[in-house]
């Protein structure tokens, strides 16, 4: 894991100190809330609808064991005793003081933590794949890289005052598990002849005009990666619009001056940077990579693995649904559920970060990744270990069998926190997952994502989910609208609007419908709901879901 | 006849962030039942105004409500949810600080 260095750890000490001043300076009404507001989003701290909430970068989604305790710390001593894990990487607290807020902050730098460009119109954290330098089909560990970038964005001078928010994904496996194309840049890497390279996409990105990411460089050599990036960042700065919020993400400067021109640029930009870079980028690429290197593994016999399969159901069917192919011989990754039958997607408790921590430790090689998902992964768990790592999570809630089906949702905070929502998302989803629990069927409906965002700034996804709910305010009333056929993967793909929307009440048979439609035309439980909504189309799903409509039609 | 409009002046309190409402006696307090409920819509603005620099809360506006049988009733279900939290978890009053 990546550990700050001298000068990271006194950059962001600086800043702790710099914001204490800033809250005192509020605090006494030196400074007033229209001077002080830019300050504290720079630092991430936002007033939402019932508190201020903190939003801490997870960078690449890695955390270690003492990380994970800390902010088990952080909810316990500053807010309620909970954490919120967002679809960015980042955890969220929901109750902190302001005046709490400088030793929140504080206790991070602790652990070589931070909330810096959590907000604003800069580089945001940089996501990577939650498999990280343990999936089976990775060429590369992207994290490396990601650091890099992170390195190199905090605090660029040139890159502080973008037109708009800049989110950078970054997978270092063909697979797309980062969903890069929704990502302003989006990095996917690929093997050409022997050599790495990444697929380089912009534009990407859901919210109010959602738009697949177009590649702008369909290999670039790992090595240009830096001065590439520099170069988009810096034809964006110029070209982007700053009259207008709506049409400020880089995605409308590629729609409205189109993908050749757009590339022209920045080819051209990126031949006078490169010879700047001069090698430098490589020396620091290779510093952190010595931070990075893969653990070592343990070669032991997994039989107790099959036999706690062949005797416990309970416990086969957490691995039939929350084990991942490890690349490693005899080893698994783990994705931990954050999603109970009925708890809020994404929240976790002090109490479970500190089961979580210890069980990194001891069975994780001291590794936890916090994926876009909201779930947990220890990625390098060696499979004899997994009956008694179940053991543990059931113990403590963290154990239900649900990862890729339905009540594995993805739900933005909506409007049970966020000040932008229209709707609530928290108790749909807990509706949903509740429900479908209760009839039993989800192992039978098999993979299938649903993601809810509770207003069209779409953080909970729901563009590309197969399953997609958007959370509307209709003259007064929540209005949950669907869409149907998304798609997050490489192949990127976003879903379309089934319709009018549905009430609170209407939602939850809507979609009974919508599955039992789906069970009734499948070829067999192999086709899941994607690859049947592709065969047939949207129609029959229509037809379960306005039943009236389509009688009166026919 | 157009319908009568009452309003409420709420905001979040700067320290904690919680949602306060405007009392008949001009102070914050944290419950929506105990908020000055005003009849009339310039009334309402005049109050507004008086408030918008009151240093300890931030973002001062006016939300709709109704009177009801326990003080003023929020009409949009986002007033609601401002004035319960979240369902999730349970609003814990805050105690306001002097
Ligand atoms: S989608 Fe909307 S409601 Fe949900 S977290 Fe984002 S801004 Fe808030």
């Amino acid at each position: 894991m990546y550990e700050y260095d001298a000068f990271d750890d006194a950059f962001v000490r600086a800043r702790v100190a710099q914001f204490r001043n800033q809250v005192e300076r509020r605090l006494s009404g030196a400074l007033t809330e229209e001077e002080f507001r830019p300050l504290r989003l720079m630092n991430g701290l936002y007033l939402q609808l019932h508190a201020y909430m903190l939003r801490v970068a997870i960078p690449y989604g890695t955390l270690t064991g003492r990380q994970m305790r800390q902010l088990a710390h952080i909810a316990d001593q500053w807010d309620r005793g909970y954490g919120h894990f967002t679809t960015r990487q980042n955890i969220q607290f929901n109750w902190p003081k302001l005046k709490d807020v400088p030793d929140m902050l504080e206790a991070l730098a602790d652990v070589g933590m931070h909330a810096i460009q959590t907000s604003g119109n800069c580089v945001r954290n940089v996501t990577a794949d939650h498999f990280a330098g343990a999936a089976a089909d990775e060429i590369e560990d992207p994290r490396p890289w990601a650091e890099l970038l992170r390195q190199w964005s905090t605090d660029h001078p040139e890159f502080q005052f973008l037109p708009r928010k800049f989110k950078i994904a970054i997978t270092g496996s063909p697979r797309d598990r980062a969903v890069t194309r929704a990502h302003d840049i989006g990095l996917r890497m690929l093997n050409e002849d022997g050599a790495a390279g990444f697929e380089v996409s912009i534009g990407g990105g859901l919210g109010r005009t959602p738009m697949v990411g177009k590649v702008l460089r369909p290999f670039l050599p790992v090595a240009d990666l830096l001065p590439y990036v520099e170069a988009i960042l810096s034809t964006y700065n110029l070209l982007g619009r700053r009259d207008n919020k709506y049409k400020a993400r880089i995605k409308i400067a590629v729609h409205e001056h189109g993908i050749e021109e757009i590339r022209r640029l920045v080819e051209a930009r990126f031949s006078e940077l490169r010879p700047l870079f001069g090698g430098g980028d490589q020396v620091r690429l290779a510093e952190i990579r010595t931070h990075f290197a893969p653990p070592v593994f343990e070669s032991r016999s997994d039989d107790g693995f099959e036999a706690a399969r062949r005797s416990d159901p309970v416990f086969r069917a957490w691995t039939d649904t929350n084990l991942s192919p490890h690349r490693q011989p005899g080893h698994a990754i783990v994705t931990v559920s954050l999603k109970a039958h009925g708890a809020v997607p994404g929240d976790v408790t002090s109490a479970q970060m500190r089961l979580l921590a210890g069980l990194a430790e001891r069975y994780s090689h001291d590794d936890l990744r916090i994926s876009h998902e909201q779930n947990v992964i220890l990625p390098h768990v060696h499979k004899a270990d997994l009956p008694a790592l179940h053991a543990a999570l059931l113990g403590a809630g963290l154990g239900t069998a649900n990862v890729g089906l339905i009540s594995d949702i993805i739900a933005c905070p909506g409007m049970d926190y966020c000040a932008l929502a229209t709707a609530r998302s928290i108790p749909v989803a807990q509706a949903i997952a509740q429900r479908f629990d209760a009839l039993k069927l989800e192992h039978e409906i098999g993979p299938l994502k649903l993601k809810i965002s509770g207003c069209i700034n779409a953080c909970g996804h729901h563009h590309v989910g197969h399953i997609g709910i958007l959370g509307l305010d209709r003259a007064g009333v929540e209005n949950y609208q669907i869409t149907l056929g998304g798609d997050g993967t490489e192949r990127t793909v976003l879903g379309e609007r089934a319709g009018p929307g549905f009430s609170a009440e209407e939602l939850l048979p809507a979609l009974e419908r919508l599955i039992a439609a789906y069970l009734e035309h499948r070829e067999g439980p192999e086709e899941t709901f994607l690859m049947a909504f592709r065969r047939l189309g949207a129609a029959p799903f229509k037809a379960a879901l306005y039943p009236r409509e389509a009688r009166n039609a026919a | 006849m157009s319908k009568q409009v009452f309003s409420v002046v709420t905001a979040n309190d700067l320290l904690g962030g919680h949602v306060v409402y405007l009392s008949p006696l001009g102070t914050w307090v944290p419950e929506v039942r105990d908020a000055e409920l005003i009849p009339d819509i310039a009334r309402a603005r005049l109050r507004l105004e008086e408030v918008t620099d009151d240093a300890s809360v931030v973002g001062v506006y006016l939300a709709e409500m109704l009177p009801g049988p326990d003080g003023p009733r929020p009409m949009h279900f986002r007033e609601v949810f401002r004035a319960q939290g979240p369902s999730a978890h349970a609003r814990v009053p805050e105690v306001r600080h002097v």
